[in-house]
């Protein structure tokens, strides 16, 4: 898998795909990016469950933090890690203990760990990296575009009235053949500096 | 199974727009409201706290002006975008997310006057320090960086006319010094010229003129690419990297990653300047681009008709039009704008300043006023008018010296423009 750009339909099968997915480093903290996207997911129907062994005896949303992936106790679709590169090796090692494994590792936004993605996908999971899961499916869906956000979609069908806990339709149209070429530029610079 | 990307006349016409949900209707609509019903407490505290997408109040956003943002953003090949009231508040907004007192931008001499006022003189009150490079020396903008600058503006096609910028070694400068590139692409609109292709970070218009198109509507914006590396900036740019004290300590780049430039020019700039666009100005532009392309590629091929008619003239001393093999920035043009070197162009007649005058005069079917891009035919003396405020020197620098005549060619016949042109200089 090439990780600096994504074909839309990747992302769409595992965001259509998935349904329980567990969130490493989720923060009950109002500003944070990870309480954004959890409450987000929540939202549109995802079964979220908080990992942070800060946080044990708390819940977020009604559902209680446990501290590691290994205290779930019930299989998952999807690993989505809120923490930063150096720190996602270890919670990779966890997901690949699992039984069954998940189906998908996710790295938000910022974090980037090429040898956790490599072990994972020879395991048989799906990875995405540097994406925020909320981002991706507000941008799939359309909803995003309240923002001025670019969804890179378009559809001449009309759509439903988003409600709260309503799972959206993902299947619109792909702009620039479906890969998010042009929003990778910044990450492929990064990583090959001139 | 490999997706069909949809082509650029297919994108003018459709992003951002879908049939309304509620109504279905297929025009975009015109949402004329100040502010939108929260459907509870939660989901008041969760828009104002920025974690759910959705309509607060017109100044922040609106929906008829988020299709026109999504549109102009996909033309552009952009992550997001943010309409504004005007081309002059996109460039307010977008540098008060970049810039703090004392600091500097660099800016090319070659930009259009109100521009150059702009920056020399209203920023100067903000303590944002203009520093001037030469459009056509690109060293001159690598000998401007100092430590202070925080980025770097040129025009794709410079107003008034003519000038095509090498925007790709622009960009290597302002690569290297660490600064977002800002391209104005007013003049050339994304049909012709797609600056983030060619390595700008945050390209703004004035939508008044080629994407508007019919000179009836005010507006800006300011599309974010979504490649400037604000995480690995340091503590540059606080306003993208900082917690921002207005919402509790989010960090815009973190928490919207490649597009947070756009939701800092929104959160930040147009919710605390207030120069939101009017949604019945953006419902216009909206219908403008819809047909962006016939447009600009009509505007380009009447203007290269013009500009030939007018370089074969015996009264007309030269032409600024780089769509002429012989011009300068000929080659630039192939590169940078191969299907046309727009619209907008200069030049001088061999009886001075009293011969520009009286041509502007005698023209019937150009209208003498004081904007491009729209599609009647217009016609103005710089140097009188747009550049006026600026000083002999300056003037002759930015392109718009006495003898200097500007037209903006239309989309009416070119017969009818050059018969125009051909009764005024022999009258």
């Amino acid at each position: 898998m090439n990780h600096d750009t994504y074909p839309d339909d990747y992302i769409r099968g595992i965001l259509n795909g998935v349904k329980v997915i567990a969130m490493v480093g989720a923060s009950p903290s109002e500003i944070r990016p990870s309480f954004f996207a959890f409450k987000y997911l929540v939202q549109r129907g995802y079964d979220m469950i908080p990992v942070n062994p800060g946080h044990v005896g708390k819940s977020l949303m009604g559902r209680p933090f446990v501290a590691s992936l290994a205290d779930i106790g019930r299989p998952l679709d999807m690993v989505d890690i809120f923490r930063s590169s150096q720190h996602i090796m270890p919670v990779v090692d966890e997901a690949l203990k699992l039984s069954p494994l998940p189906k998908v590792i996710w790295m938000q936004l910022g974090a980037r760990d090429d040898a956790a993605a490599e072990k994972a996908e020879a395991a048989g999971m799906k990875v995405v990296m540097n994406r925020c899961p909320k981002i991706e499916y507000g941008r799939l869906s359309s909803e995003i575009s309240w923002m001025g956000v670019n969804s890179r979609t378009i559809s001449a069908k009309r759509a439903p009235i988003p409600t709260q806990g309503m799972r959206l339709s993902l299947n619109r149209t792909s702009v620039g053949g479906g890969t998010t070429a042009a929003a990778d530029r910044a990450a492929k610079d990064r990583s090959d500096p001139t | 199974m490999t997706e069909r990307a949809p082509g650029f006349a297919t994108l003018a016409i459709h992003a951002g727009a879908q049939p309304d949900p509620t109504t279905g209707a297929r025009a975009t609509p015109i949402y004329q409201t100040t502010s939108f019903v929260f459907n509870d407490a939660d989901h008041a505290a969760s828009l104002f706290g920025l974690q759910a997408f959705g309509n607060i109040y017109t100044r922040i956003g609106n929906p008829t002006n988020a299709v026109l943002e999504e549109r102009v953003a996909a033309l552009e090949g952009g992550t997001a975008a943010l309409a504004v009231a005007s081309g002059h508040a996109a460039q307010v907004v977008a540098l008060q997310q970049l810039l703090s007192p004392g600091d500097e931008f660099i800016a090319a001499r070659k930009l259009y006057g109100g521009s150059i006022n702009q920056f020399t003189h209203s920023f100067k009150s903000f303590g944002w320090n203009v520093v001037w490079a030469d459009t056509d020396d690109v060293a001159s903008f690598e000998a401007a960086v100092s430590p202070r600058t925080k980025a770097i503006f040129i025009e794709s096609i410079a107003n008034p006319g003519g000038t095509i910028t090498d925007i790709e070694a622009v960009a290597q400068v302002a690569r290297k010094a660490g600064v977002p590139l800002i391209v104005d692409n007013t003049l050339a609109s994304p049909y012709l010229i797609r600056p983030i292709d060619h390595g700008a970070d945050i390209v703004l218009h004035s939508l008044t003129k080629f994407l508007g198109g019919h000179g009836n509507s005010i507006g800006g914006i300011i599309v974010d690419a979504g490649t400037f590396d604000w995480a690995g900036s340091g503590d540059k740019y606080p306003m993208l990297t900082q917690p921002r004290p207005e919402y509790h300590g989010i960090r815009l780049h973190e928490t919207f990653g490649n597009f947070a430039f756009a939701i800092a020019c929104r959160v930040l700039g147009l919710r605390d300047l207030g120069p939101a666009l009017s949604p019945f100005n953006a419902f216009l532009i909206l219908t403008g681009i819809e047909t962006l392309p016939l447009r600009v590629q009509k505007h380009s091929d009447n203007a290269k008709a013009v500009a030939e008619y007018l370089s074969r003239h015996p009264a007309v001393a030269a032409v600024n039009y780089a769509g002429l093999p012989e011009d300068k920035y000929h080659a630039l043009a192939r590169k940078y704008s191969p299907k046309g070197a727009g619209a907008v162009f200069t030049f001088s007649l061999k009886g001075g300043y009293d011969a520009g005058v009286k041509l502007v005069s005698n023209l019937k079917l150009f209208s003498h006023l004081a904007n491009v891009g729209d599609t009647r035919s217009l016609v103005i003396h710089p140097a009188s008018t747009t550049h006026s405020q600026l000083d002999d020197a300056s003037k002759i620098k930015a392109g718009a010296g006495p003898d200097i005549v500007r037209i903006s060619v239309g989309i009416e016949d070119k017969e009818d423009l050059i018969a125009d042109l051909e009764q005024a200089l022999s009258a």
